[in-house]
């Protein structure tokens, strides 16, 4: 073990403190204001009040929260559930399956990766407008337009195969010995085996739809239709903003995805560095 | 007569051929989902946009104009101005938190520190916040009257009020500063990860050759965790060209187009102004130009000094 010298030691410390009371405050500051009426927060009161449920209340009166709440849930654990067996699928099909000609697909479909999703959306949004009129529950303003382009992501296929890399084999070539389809090994034997890389993928798919922002503003136009990132920047965008009303939704907003990530915090950052690997 | 034995191998080889073409269909069917999915939701659309850009005119009423968009670009004073903003955020705000981020994990890798797991946890915690609700934040943040100005003044860093969102050069700062919280701690992981990795003994012949800790920062961590920083820097840089949700909730483009990004003009010009689809699209291949260029030059340099 290396011994510190004081000096060191306390400067260490200093910029690690600093660091994280600049990353903390804001988070704070979100959640006195919460709890404090519009004028406090003008007045840039940093004590907790008691105005919280008065300031819940007021957003429920004021604003669809409970619509918002339930649309972005839906569309996030729909989005989750097929992103992780879409991707699985593939991720373990271009590994286990390994051929010259998969890998050139493997490799074709990285190249996504690179497209950014802004030169997407224009054509995205023409493609389900011009669905619209032949399958309504697939067209513009459907809760489906903003779940079907997000599912499938080269990141994640590429992370299951990865993973997939690790998965010691014979396993697998027993399920089969015991008469088990192709498809049976896959959910009996690499499905129950792989939970942890499953559970790391599945925060991360969570985290981005729940907060995503850019493709719902496009697709989506009824106010009921809309989901919590939408309702939270058209309440931040109002010309007379009550503060306390909008530290509160934004702590709601928060709230679901600070709490996974603090249950399953070795998960994610498992799932994130799943990618360099 | 054909001997017993040729029959069976020619039987083996036709119920291995059946099995190989079986296992093959088996394996295209697992990945063909994925597969058409992404063909349909990135590739399709880069061909539509594509021929998108070769038309003009408002709304469904196209007509095609070959490559007359793109010579509108370098005519257009307000895609210029974008990409002016995009690649200032670029070049300011990528070095600045790449650098913030290894220097942190630097601290937080050594071994004789107490209360890791805090620290860590607690610069990581702005990844938790949605794009949105950390802009909106950070709008009042910097508000003219926001917390912001009042602790400034109350510390007398300044004597007037910063006018944070309403001057060009100050609502780029906001922009940058509210950009590097989100993101510092989500890139400190990376660098904290691979420091792990990295063998302790490294470090131990290096200092009983007598090299400071400076000197082990540069010679020895740097190199070793070039990789890492090739990719934080690539993801960024993919990250802040496509820049949309902060600009947008916590400036919406201004004061005038000040702050507008690439992504921005993009939307605006489709679904803000009357929507021109042709010239959205050519300004959003130009993204994908911006991208391809900067990976490269990125590569370019990383590559070099592995020589």
């Amino acid at each position: 073990m290396i011994k510190m010298s004081n000096l060191k030691r306390f400067f260490i410390y200093l910029v690690l403190v600093i660091a994280c009371m600049i990353s903390v405050f804001p988070f704070l500051w979100m959640i006195v204001s919460s709890t404090n009426k519009s004028v406090d927060v003008t007045k840039g009161s940093l004590l907790p009040g008691i105005f919280f449920m008065q300031n819940l209340h007021h957003l429920l009166i004021s604003s669809d929260l409970g619509t918002a709440l339930f649309n972005s849930a839906k569309v996030s654990i729909i989005t989750t559930v097929l992103a992780m067996l879409v991707a699985s699928l593939a991720g373990y099909g271009f590994e286990i399956y390994k051929s010259k000609a998969k890998d050139l697909v493997f490799n074709f479909l990285l190249l996504s990766m690179m497209i950014p999703f802004a030169a997407l959306m224009v054509p995205l949004f023409r493609m389900f407008a011009s669905v619209s009129q032949t399958v309504p529950f697939m067209g513009i303003d459907t809760l489906s337009a903003v779940i079907l382009p997000t599912i499938t992501t080269a990141f994640l296929i590429f992370y299951f195969r990865q993973s997939t890399k690790m998965f010691p084999k014979d396993i697998l070539e027993a399920g089969r010995m015991d008469g088990l389809s192709e498809l049976g090994v896959f959910f009996r034997i690499y499905v129950p085996t792989m939970k942890t890389t499953y559970a790391a993928g599945a925060i991360i798919t969570f985290m981005s739809s729940w907060n995503s922002y850019l493709w719902p503003l496009v697709v989506l136009q009824s106010p009921e239709k809309q989901t919590l990132p939408l309702l939270i920047s058209n309440l931040g965008s109002s010309y007379s903003p009550d503060y306390g009303v909008i530290m509160t939704a934004i702590v709601i907003a928060t709230l679901p995805a600070a709490l996974i990530f603090f249950i399953m915090q070795k998960h994610f950052v498992a799932g994130m560095l799943g990618s360099v690997k | 007569m054909i001997p017993a034995k040729a029959v069976q191998t020619a039987q083996a080889v036709k119920i291995g051929r059946r099995l190989r073409l079986k296992n093959a269909y088996i394996g295209w069917s697992f990945i063909a989902v994925a597969t058409i999915m992404i063909c349909l939701f990135y590739f399709y659309p880069m061909i539509q946009a594509f021929l998108l850009s070769l038309q003009s005119g408002t709304g469904v009423n196209l007509h095609f104009i070959g490559f007359s968009n793109y010579l509108r670009l370098f005519h257009d004073p307000v895609f210029l101005t974008t990409v002016k903003n995009t690649v200032t955020y670029l070049m300011i705000q990528v070095p600045i938190m790449i650098i913030l981020a290894m220097f942190l994990s630097v601290l937080l890798n050594n071994k004789a520190l107490k209360l890791k797991g805090l620290f860590r946890t607690a610069i990581f915690l702005p990844c938790v916040t949605s794009l949105v609700a950390y802009s909106v934040i950070f709008k009042y943040l910097f508000a003219q009257d926001g917390i912001m100005n009042r602790m400034l003044m109350k510390l007398s860093f300044i004597s007037q009020p910063i006018p944070w969102l309403t001057d060009p050069f100050w609502a780029k700062i906001a922009i940058i500063a509210a950009i590097t919280w989100r993101w510092t701690g989500y890139n400190m992981i990376f660098f904290l990860s691979a420091l792990q990795n990295i063998d302790e003994s490294i470090y131990e012949a290096a200092r009983i050759d007598g090299a400071s800790s400076v000197q082990q920062f540069f010679k020895i961590t740097i190199p070793l965790l070039k990789p890492i920083i090739l990719f934080t820097t690539i993801t960024s840089t993919i990250g802040t060209l496509q820049l949309f949700d902060e600009v947008m909730n916590i400036t919406k483009g201004g004061p005038g187009n000040a702050t507008m990004t690439i992504s921005q003009y993009i939307y605006n010009l489709s679904f803000k102004y009357t929507p021109d689809f042709g010239y959205a699209a050519t300004v959003s291949y130009a993204i994908v130009v911006l991208i391809i260029f900067f990976s490269i030059i990125q590569f370019r340099v990383a590559g070099d000094k592995n020589e």
